[in-house]
């Protein structure tokens, strides 16, 4: 199935092709300004802080320097504490891999029950949970905060791990429901008759089975909870805010000089693990999102 | 090995009657095939028989025993899906000791009945590999392996071969056969092919819109159809249906057979059953196998076979024999000729009839008066 996407492999012709041209140089224009940014942060983030208020932003160092970055790792100033980032970075690792597990855990089994077990009003259902997707995290604010309250984990990582479970469930839950839609159900069948029970054939049959679309959802989940702001600004206080609110804490400071190197380095740091889980999983998401469309 | 018996077997949903009532019982042993045409319930059926999928009303019996309300795994029977549903997780050793795992039996007699049972079917230098690395075939007979291994009471088969290639389709239909006769196994095989329920079946259950329209060993099913559908579902080329009109002159009977724009033609009957009497005068259906149609006239005298003359309109030689559409009364009907058979297309043939083989129909109801 791998070449399936390819343009068809027409005879080109001979002569010279100008609309290749264009289209390459568009591409490697926008290209461009899309990488502008990140270009900026690193070159900032590698200069001393004289040479920033005096010098170009796109010029490359003159003293090359790490010292930005180990500062925004264990000395900057996060509100009126000066401990770095590290703690928050470790707030923020614990939450969103708390809540990436468990949310795609349970949206494995919504699927699974949704597509392989159904029952009357299963549609219905779906349809109900898929509306979770659609609904804005403003409007969730004030009664989650009060059912935290009242459960007691308001202002800690549990709590915003519920905050992100129960948020992620309609995506979770689409995902693996579409995925199962189109897993065969002669396999569960044979398992049925092999004498494989409701869990048996869960755990033996459709998870290891599960493999592209567990990796597409924890790509979602992960970049998701990672980069959310409103919950942990909204949840969290203090020493258990996760990375993105820390970071907010650490460029918004009103007092002292404006340390941009510090601050650039802080933010690379936060987007580091997005990053990463996206170049180790991207080439099993876009075959993830493929799947099920095509018989393979 | 067990018997399987269902009595008045239903299935409705809401208002629509998939199975209306389906009355089968086989001994144990028996090679029970479910044909007929796609949509005729014979799928549901077997997915009823395995606890797939609930029954409205009756009663399935396995080995005497009423098995509704149990769930499949405790039905001591194994399935062959036409997909072959294969575990692509699993290796092919897994794959077929994956039912004795869920059973719970030790592993090394879980390993002992894989060796045995994938020396049978020769799959055995496959057992560490995944399904996706086999071949149609290979995937087939693992499939066959994950049943036998658990030696059922019975095996149920959903149309097992439509995945495979013309020539292995033949290959593998011989195997089944030849495990069948060396396991004496009571199988129920679902198809829609009816070489396959010739070749395969002890019995054949022909069924057609939820209703079993016959139930019978191949030679009464294809000698004696019982109505008009099971004439012409079972059999390759078609058994002709030839309408005409029983008429008798100067003591003797014979069959008019005619269409608009074509001279009458004459079928001369030295004999017919009693029941076919009793449509002397009026309209009346004659099933006709084409191998029943020879050119073997033996020196013209037929023995006693009545012969007709009709043009020849296409022949198609097949190789062991080759088929000849001709035109009787202006009515098209098959016959099968000899292989070096000289007539072509156009020409006029003189043709022997073996009223041996001859059946008769209502035309209205289309069910057989004889």
């Amino acid at each position: 199935m791998a070449q399936q996407w390819d343009s068809p492999q027409m005879v080109k012709g001979t002569g010279v092709r100008w609309s290749a041209f264009v289209i390459y140089g568009l591409l490697l224009f926008f290209a461009a300004i899309y990488v502008l940014p990140l270009v900026v942060m690193l070159l900032t983030s590698l200069k001393p802080l004289p040479e920033i208020y005096s010098g170009s932003i796109i010029a490359l160092p003159q003293e090359w320097t790490v010292k930005p970055w180990i500062d925004a790792w264990g000395q900057t100033c996060v509100g009126l504490s000066c401990r770095g980032i590290k703690g928050y970075f470790w707030n923020s690792t614990k939450m969103t891999v708390a809540a990436v597990i468990i949310s795609t855990a349970i949206g494995m089994l919504n699927g699974y029950v949704l597509t392989k077990w159904r029952f009357r009003g299963a549609d219905l259902l779906f349809g109900l949970i898929l509306f979770g997707c659609f609904i804005p995290f403003q409007i969730v604010l004030i009664p989650m905060a009060t059912l935290l309250g009242k459960l007691g984990i308001a202002s800690s990582t549990p709590g915003l791990v519920l905050v992100h479970v129960v948020y992620g469930l309609a995506f979770t839950t689409l995902y693996f429901r579409n995925y199962y839609v189109a897993f065969p159900d002669e396999l569960i069948r044979a398992a049925m008759i092999d004498g494989a029970k409701f869990f048996s054939i869960f755990f033996r049959i459709l998870v290891p089975n599960s493999a592209p679309i567990v990796v597409v959802t924890v790509i979602w989940q992960f970049t998701n909870i990672w980069n959310d702001f409103l919950f942990g600004a909204s949840f969290s206080t203090g020493e258990s805010a996760p990375m993105t609110v820390a970071l907010n804490n650490v460029v918004n400071t009103s007092t002292g000089e404006r340390e941009y190197n510090v601050h650039m380095a802080a933010a690379v740091i936060a987007a580091l693990p997005t990053l990463l889980v996206y170049i180790v999983g991207g080439r099993y998401f876009v075959r993830g999102l493929m799947t099920g469309s095509v018989k393979g | 090995m067990a018997s399987l018996e269902l009595l008045n077997i239903r299935k409705r949903y809401g208002e629509l009657d998939i199975l209306k009532g389906i009355d089968i019982s086989v001994d144990a042993g028996e090679f029970l095939v479910l044909v007929g045409p796609s949509g005729c319930g014979k799928s549901t059926l077997l997915n009823m028989i395995a606890g797939l999928d609930t029954v409205s009303e009756g009663d399935i019996r396995i080995g005497g025993r009423r098995v509704n309300d149990l769930h499949p795994s405790e039905r001591d029977i194994a399935m062959v899906f036409q997909s072959y549903a294969l575990y692509p997780n699993m290796s092919v050793k897994e794959n077929i000791a994956f039912g004795m795992e869920m059973r719970k039996v030790p592993k090394p007699e879980r390993e002992q009945a894989v060796k045995e049972v994938s020396k049978t079917l020769q799959i055995d230098h496959l057992l560490d590999r995944r399904p996706a690395q086999l071949s149609g075939g290979q995937r087939q007979r693992v499939a066959m392996g994950r049943a036998l291994v658990r030696k059922p009471r019975i095996f149920l088969f959903d149309e097992p071969l439509s995945n495979l290639d013309a020539q292995l389709r033949v290959d593998m239909r011989t195997e089944i056969k030849k495990l069948h006769q060396r396991l004496g196994a009571t199988i129920v095989y679902v198809t829609h092919d009816q070489i396959e329920a010739m070749t395969l079946a002890t019995r054949i259950a022909v069924m057609r819109a939820g209703e079993l329209l016959q139930l019978g060993s191949p030679a009464e099913i294809y000698n004696r159809p019982a109505n008009t559908f099971v004439a012409g579902f079972m059999g390759s080329p078609r058994m002709n249906l030839i309408p005409g009109t029983l008429k008798s002159e100067a003591g003797g009977l014979h069959l008019e057979v005619a269409s608009e724009g074509a001279a009458p033609a004459r079928v001369v009957l030295p004999r017919v059953p009693d029941a076919t009497r009793a449509y002397l005068g009026r309209e009346i259906t004659a099933g006709l196998r084409p191998e029943a149609i020879s050119d073997k006239l033996d020196g013209g005298s037929a023995d006693g076979r009545p012969v007709i003359e009709a043009v020849v309109e296409v022949t198609e030689p097949t190789g062991p024999d080759t088929l000849a559409v001709l035109l009787l009364g202006g009515r098209e009907i098959t016959a099968r000729l000899r292989p070096d058979s000289t007539l072509k297309a156009g020409e006029l043939g003189r043709f022997a009839i073996d009223l041996s083989k001859l059946v008769w129909f209502d035309p209205a109801s289309g069910a057989r008066v004889a």
